[in-house]
């Protein structure tokens, strides 16, 4: 098959591969580029474990072809920390909170949350949870994913996340009893 | 998190080709042509392998917990005469990529004479005699196992519950529809394998819960050497069951590898893990209550009816031993006896998922609602009626396991109250004048752990090397359960270590104690009790070593935080890093019978079976104009004893909790009449996601165990209990309309027919 050459900078970097058109832009980038964070989950645009921005959208990598992003600036979760061991803040919360245990939908939902916290700072949980739906985890039952939500708009605010309902971190006490 | 873990299908060996698999189109059916010319002669394509090529490599095939006599399907890597599930592998291509071995897949060109299958509708089924046909024609019946077992000489009845049962004021009789749900891990299932004949190894890289069996797998399969083989896994992107044991396409791979002599790489992709990735659930069960006048339960009479599909693992797949074993659960029940068939059909293989046995408690925690608005009890005091109370203890249940630190009342009390159970009529009966539908549901059970045979005698082995710090392997398998951080902080504990100074190996043969992988819920109680044991030995040898350096008794110092000290004199400290140089340089002035260096193993004997308990509560609202239900509020209270990681242990019930929530109300694999699939992606196989699920509350309640450190079994449980707490508050909730509600999965559709009167 023809293969076509392309051009994208990925995470800051120019990088050129030559594909086949029909090869999809999570593949260009796990194989052309050895990003292997970007993880396939499904591959027909329903988990969102693929999640990578495109020119700053949020995007499917698995839905688009390599040759569509042709000429884009792409961020993956391999360009989210800044390096030297550190962690974004949405990186960290997801720790903190216990929103990852297998971590195999984590690179998508990091990116789906940066994506989504960059347009709307201050949600509710309402929104929090709506923002995530497209994103699946079998393994947290998403208890951790939206509390480490909650802890980044917390931190960046200053503020607890938006007005109705109020996100409650209560816990109740243990209760010790004798052997 | 990073983009740093590394999956499976992360991992990149030189000249390795890749594996996609031609696939039965039918679920039961001859083979009539088969021609693989075509595609053997497309451009990168190394090899098609049929039945023909790669069956005679076969030499056994088993599970280590079931052990080389149990029964098992007539297994077979790939179909050669015959189909008997669709999904089937028939073929395999090895390619240089996986868009060629697809392309080769459609030049395959393949002829099935269809037969009728065994096969039956999710709410019409269980008909074991009279079938059209044979699913494995070499066994002669469908029937893949059955308790008692009629040639084992176990009693074939109780003759005191028939009396009970009899005579009894009360009886109830009621059968339970679970449908086929599945493990669904995010990251599928995948392997890579290499042979090379010259070294006469096997590498493996596998996507398993446990590397150890898949070496066992492997050398058996092949009629190898275990030592011939390097098994290890890298980071698992979860399994619920569906990775304890190696699979047909698993297995196809590596004798691929060994016939080829090449490596191989098999990365499946979501159809082929929905259809073909082992599935689960599928059962009937049947209950006979007898209670007294006063709600007392008297005896109970089970028949469990499990579909096991046509090669299911491990073994027959059948899991009626263990709900027999676990069915009494939190109560005293008096007179007992459990019946059980499981059958072969048609259809994808049974695999083992969180809670594989669970349909005792489903079954039974729905009775007991039932039972209790019969009798007009209400559900709550009706269990607390029945339940064994913590000055019972040692208990023993009507199926002969011995409780000694379960505190089901208090679970039950807990939970009761932080779901606010008496506040709540009132609430439903505000929101029912509103025309709004609430429902509470309760459920309590005890989540049993297997410590027997295999998977009762795990390892620890710890080693400190020259600068101080220090390796813990285990034959666990992590896909999820942070089994590295957990073993980390009961080793820094015992031992007297920094935890960051303790890193876990697991999950590769060549690093790992022998060991039976993640699975069964026993890693905090088997392998944090063997992490503690064994950080005690190495104390203790740490001790000795600082002795001789110190010029002291051992008795005399202490280690904390990586530092030995004397006893009352803070002053004179050795860190380990010293302790560590002597054992393996300084060892001159030892005495004969302290040995060199720092190493400590233990291995652990578990408990034949090791006991939890939890009591979970669910407030729904069933939205009456479209049949949806809205978990409105989750609160879970359990006993697993000492808590490693109240976090870790949060988050398994959580993870579990919402396996429940899909699997009640989502997640719903379906076959047509003939045995075809229908839910194929995740348009039509829906899993929950965040906008599904409530905000769950948990409370604790910590009463240690007797094995060592206190720790019991906790990762399955969420997902054996949440199923009937929540079908018990859409019960309530629906309550008005006098629905049975025995069936699932409650889908809108279910939920609208009882509400506009449609249904039974
Ligand atoms: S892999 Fe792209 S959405 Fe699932
Ligand atoms: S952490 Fe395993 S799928 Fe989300």
């Amino acid at each position: 098959m023809n293969e076509h050459r392309i051009e994208i900078v990925v995470n800051g970097r120019k990088r050129t591969a030559s594909v086949e058109p029909r090869k999809v832009l999570a593949d260009v980038l796990r194989e052309d580029c050895e990003l292997t964070g970007t993880h396939l989950g499904c591959e027909h645009g329903v988990c969102g474990a693929c999640t990578v921005l495109v020119d700053g959208d949020a995007v499917r990598s698995c839905l688009m072809f390599g040759v569509q992003a042709d000429g884009a600036e792409v961020t993956t979760i391999e360009g989210v920390a800044p390096g030297g061991g550190e962690l974004s803040d949405v990186q960290a919360a997801f720790r903190d909170c216990h929103g990852l245990q297998c971590g195999f939908c984590t690179p998508g939902f990091v990116i789906t949350v940066r994506a989504f916290l960059a347009e709307n700072p201050r949600p509710t949980d309402a929104e929090i949870r709506s923002a995530l739906s497209g994103n699946l985890c079998r393994c947290t039952g998403y208890q951790g994913i939206i509390a480490a939500v909650r802890q980044v708009v917390r931190q960046r605010t200053g503020l607890p996340p938006g007005a109705e309902p109020p996100a409650s971190d209560i816990r109740p006490p243990s209760v010790p009893v004798a052997p | 998190m990073t983009g740093h873990g590394r999956f499976v299908e992360d991992v990149v060996w030189p000249d390795t080709w890749h594996v996609a698999f031609l696939r039965s189109p039918v679920a039961r059916g001859r083979i009539v042509g088969l021609d693989v010319e075509a595609a053997r002669a497309l451009d990168g394509v190394r090899v098609v392998l049929t039945a023909a090529e790669l069956n005679p490599l076969v030499r056994s095939w088993w599970q280590t917990a079931v052990g080389p006599d149990a029964p098992q399907p007539p297994r077979r890597l790939l179909a050669a005469e015959d189909v008997r599930w669709v999904g089937e592998p028939i073929a395999m291509v090895l390619a240089t990529s996986r868009y060629v071995a697809e392309d080769a897949l459609e030049l395959i060109e393949l002829d099935v004479e269809e037969q009728p299958p065994v096969i039956a509708d999710h709410l019409d089924r269980w008909k074991v005699e009279g079938e059209v046909g044979l699913v494995h024609p070499e066994l002669g019946t469908n029937v893949a196992a059955q308790v008692p077992s009629p040639d084992r000489g176990m009693p074939m009845g109780n003759a005191a519950l028939d009396d009970v049962l009899g005579t009894a004021p009360h009886v109830f009789d009621e059968t339970f529809h679970q449908h086929r749900y599945l493990c669904v891990p995010m990251e599928a299932r995948g392997i890579l394998a290499r042979w090379d004949p010259y070294r006469g190894r096997m590498e493996i890289v596998a996507a398993t819960q446990g590397a150890h069996e898949v070496r066992a797998s492997t050398a058996r399969l092949l009629g190898i050497d275990e030592t011939q083989v390097h098994a290890s896994a890298e980071d698992v992107g979860g399994g619920f069951g569906q990775k304890m044991y190696m699979s047909t396409e698993d297995h196809c791979v590596v004798a691929a590898a060994y016939r080829e002599e090449c490596a191989v790489r098999w990365i499946e992709d979501r159809n082929e893990n929905l259809v073909a990735g082992g599935h689960a659930r599928t059962e009937d069960m049947r209950l006979q209550v007898a209670t007294d006048e006063t709600g007392r339960i008297l005896g109970i009479k089970a028949h469990h009816v499990e579909d096991v599909g046509a090669f299911p693992t491990p073994g027959v797949g059948s899991n009626a031993k263990l709900a027999a074993a676990y069915l009494p659960g939190p109560y005293d029940i008096g007179q007992y006896f459990f019946s059980g068939v499981a059958t072969y059909s048609n259809t994808n293989g049974k695999c083992a998922y969180r809670g594989p046995w669970m349909m005792e408690t489903v079954a039974r925690e729905q009775m007991m609602d039932i039972v209790a608005v019969e009798l007009g009890i209400d559900p709550l005091e009706f269990r607390r009626h029945n339940m064994i109370t913590s000055d019972r203890l040692p208990f023993t249940t009507s199926s002969g396991m011995v409780y000694e630190t379960v505190t089901p009342r208090e679970t039950l009390d807990q939970v009761a109250e932080l779901i606010d159970y008496e506040g709540f009529r009132a609430e439903q009966a505000a929101a029912r004048a509103d025309g709004r539908l609430l429902g509470i549901g309760l459920a309590a059970y005890i989540e049993g752990s297997p410590g027997f045979g295999v998977l009762g005698a795990e390892q620890v082995s710890l080693r400190i090397d020259y600068d101080g710090k220090v390796l813990a392997s285990t034959g666990s398998g992590s896909h999820g359960q942070s089994v590295e951080t957990t073993v980390a902080q009961v080793v820094a504990d015992s031992l007297g270590v920094d935890y960051e100074d303790v890193r876990v190996v697991q999950n590769d043969t060549a690093a790992s104690p022998f060991g039976s992988g993640t699975g069964g819920s026993r890693t905090a109680a088997v392998f944090g009790g063997a992490a503690r044991l064994a950080g005690e030995k190495l104390r203790r040898k740490v001790l000795r070593v600082a002795a001789v350096a110190l010029e002291a008794d051992p008795e005399d110092l202490e280690l904390d935080l990586g530092v030995v000290r004397v006893k009352g004199a803070p002053a004179v400290a050795l860190p380990m890093a010293q302790v560590a140089a002597m054992a393996y340089a300084g060892h001159a002035a030892f005495p004969p019978d302290l040995e060199p260096g720092l190493e400590a193993a233990h291995r652990i004997k578990a408990p034949t079976f090791m006991f939890s308990n939890a009591a979970h509560a669910a407030v729904v609202e069933v939205d009456p104009g479209t049949g949806q239900v809205r978990v409105l509020r989750y609160a879970v209270s359990e006993d697993c004893g000492n808590m490693i990681n109240p976090m870790v242990v949060e988050g398994q019930i959580a993870g579990g909790v919402v396996q429940g929530i899909g699997g009640v109300f989502y997640e719903h694999f379906v076959y047509d009449s003939t045995g075809n699939p229908l839910t194929t992606t995740f348009m039509d196989y829906l899993l929950p996601t965040a906008a599904d699920v409530p905000e769950i509350v948990y409370g604790h309640v910590v009463t240690p165990s007797t094995t060592p450190g206190g720790f019991k079994p906790v990762g399955e449980g969420g997902a054996i209990v949440s199923p009937p707490a929540l079908i018990n508050a859409v019960r309530d909730a629906l309550r008005p309309f006098g629905a049975r509600l025995t069936a699932q999965p409650l889908t809108p559709a279910v939920l609208l027919d009882i509400i506009e009167g449609n249904t039974r």
